[in-house]
């Protein structure tokens, strides 16, 4: 890579499109922003570096995703990504969203985050996952 | 551009890094409230220690650990020099973080329930926290300065805390978030009418205008070395004589005795009785060179050009419609700006400018209390200056904000 080759280039590990149109618009008009006040998962997980903050509502019907929403505050990474994830959770089953892994995430994205963004676009996996075992445990099925 | 006397483009050659690229473009580095930029040098006299006479010091007989300890004292008398303090007053340390842990830890044993100790709203966290685990031990109170709506601190409000419970006041020099220049003296002032010690944390003052410890009329003073051109790892904790005469050591062991025993030891000398084990050498040698370099530009001159360049760069952020946060009267702000764009996170603004080569900071800046409770935000923008930054580099955040807006479609 160029960088290796010039000692007097360096240069971030994200790509150049990380501010995508998309990311963008996921920004500005987060889908499923709000609150559900009967939710079995209502989980809050911070990002302690950015103070990127996330609370997260899961509500269940029939084994299936029924709602989904967030509030937050943060960069226009955590935001879009929460956002966009969202999008893909309605609908699935609770062993497909344990299935989720943070490759999905990216996939969603479609970019290449480097190490110091990584905590913002995964602060949505992390929040659904914790939130996830909180509600098992409070259900006592924890596996 | 007129330089205000400072010949800025000669000097930058003294600094290799500002030659990098960085993701392709000139590297514009506003982040010297972080920490600074190293000049050759500086590199050089830690190299030529290294290559040269690498040895102990105060201890061995032999060439080399003679001319270390004689390099390594000199550090100590310009650093002492630089503020208008006496080789025994000064102290090196790890930095300002422990130069004030230190003090919190030494200051406890004379105090008892019911003490109070004033801090302001502004502080660094490396002024709080100390403190407020001093306040735990010993069931002391920790009382907060308040910072009025021109960003500036409460005199006011000080006058009313400053009372006869009060037996510590520790404030800072200059604001690493709001760029505000307080009115030490007068604070310290306030401090001594009721027989509190007086610290100042100049993390933020000493590398940009001449400070006279002699002038503050402060008990204690610290400030850290890489934030003024020198090496991380070193720092300095100044004391009044007769305040460091009355404290008792904080680190045990080696350099820092006169005279041990199976059963107990004399102290060594001043400042040396607070110098425990192996020094930073190398480290407390660099910061003698890099005092060596400010003065041989010249405080009053870095003043003037950063005051020059500061007003250029408020008055550029105005006319991009950024919203600094400062005090409103120049003469009273160093050259830090703080700043937000609405409709966008500190962190992707920074991100964004990056990508244009301009290196700034973003999120709670240390001063959490501040950031979140008073400006009542999450994260923010800051741009810090040094001598060694143009207006051309103002320009170029100025554009690098233009295009962040363009790529947040904000109007
Ligand atoms: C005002 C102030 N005080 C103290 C410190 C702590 O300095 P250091 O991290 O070098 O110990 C800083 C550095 O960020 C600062 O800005």
């Amino acid at each position: 890579m160029k960088e290796n080759l010039n000692p007097d280039w360096l240069g971030s590990e994200e790509g150049d499109e990380i501010y995508r149109e998309n990311i963008i618009d996921h920004f500005k008009n987060p889908r499923n922003y709000g609150e559900i006040v009967e939710a079995e998962i209502k989980h809050s997980e911070l990002n302690a570096i950015c103070g990127d903050m996330i609370r997260l509502f899961v509500k269940f019907k029939e084994g299936k995703v029924e709602d989904v929403k967030f509030k937050g505050n943060g960069c226009a990474i955590s935001m879009a990504t929460t956002s966009m994830m969202t999008e893909i959770l309605k609908e699935k089953t609770l062993e497909e969203i344990k299935k989720l892994k943070k490759e999905d995430i990216f996939e969603m994205l479609g970019i290449k985050l480097g190490v110091v963004r990584m905590k913002c676009g995964l602060l949505c996996l992390n929040t659904l996952m914790k939130g996830v075992e909180q509600m098992e445990g409070k259900d006592g099925i924890k596996n | 551009m007129k330089n205000h006397m400072l010949d800025v483009g000669n000097i930058i050659k003294d600094f290799a890094i500002l030659n990098k690229r960085i993701n392709g473009k000139r590297l514009v580095y506003l982040d010297n409230a972080a920490t600074s930029l190293t000049p050759e040098p500086v590199l050089e006299a830690m190299n030529e220690y290294y290559r040269s006479y690498n040895a102990n010091v105060h201890r061995s007989i032999h060439t080399l650990g003679e001319k270390a300890t004689k390099e390594y004292v000199e550090a100590h008398k310009k650093v002492a020099d630089f503020i208008n303090a006496d080789l025994e007053e000064t102290i090196f340390t790890k930095g300002a973080t422990e130069s004030l842990n230190a003090l919190a830890y030494c200051l406890m044993k004379d105090l008892k329930e019911g003490d109070e100790v004033v801090l302001s709203e502004m502080e660094h966290h490396s002024n709080i926290v100390p403190w407020q685990q001093l306040a735990k031990n010993k069931n002391v109170k920790v009382k907060y300065i308040c910072v009025n709506d021109d960003y500036e601190l409460d005199l006011e409000h000080a006058r009313e805390l400053i009372n006869k419970k009060t037996k510590i006041v520790s404030v800072m020099h200059v604001s690493n978030v709001l760029g505000t220049i307080n009115d030490v003296k007068e604070i310290g002032g306030l401090a001594k009418n009721v027989g509190a010690v007086f610290i100042v944390d100049s993390a933020q003052g000493a590398p940009h205008f001449s400070v006279d410890v002699k002038e503050i009329d402060c008990d204690f003073l610290c400030f850290s070395g890489h934030k003024m051109l020198g090496p991380t790892g070193i720092g300095v904790l100044y004391g009044k004589k007769k305040m460091l005469e009355k404290l008792n050591p904080f680190l045990f062991g080696g350099e820092m005795i006169r005279e041990v025993n199976f059963e107990e030891s004399k102290w060594n000398d001043l400042p040396w009785k607070f110098e425990a084990g192996t020094p930073n050498i190398a480290g407390g040698i660099g910061l003698g060179a890099a005092v060596d370099y400010l003065r041989k530009i010249g405080m009053e001159r870095i003043r003037n050009y950063e005051e020059h360049l500061t007003a250029y760069a408020f008055k550029k952020l105005k006319e991009a419609g950024v919203l600094v946060y400062c005090a409103k009267d120049a003469r009273k702000r160093g050259g830090v700006m703080t700043f937000k764009i609405d409709g966008m996170h500190a962190h992707d603004v920074a991100a964004l400018l990056d990508k244009e080569g301009v290196a700034i900071r973003a999120g709670h800046m240390c001063a959490m209390p501040l950031v979140n409770k008073i400006l009542k935000e999450n994260a923010l923008c800051r741009a810090s200056l040094y001598f060694y930054n143009t207006t051309g580099d103002i320009d170029t955040l100025i554009i690098g904000i233009k295009k962040a807006k363009e790529v947040f479609q904000i109007a």
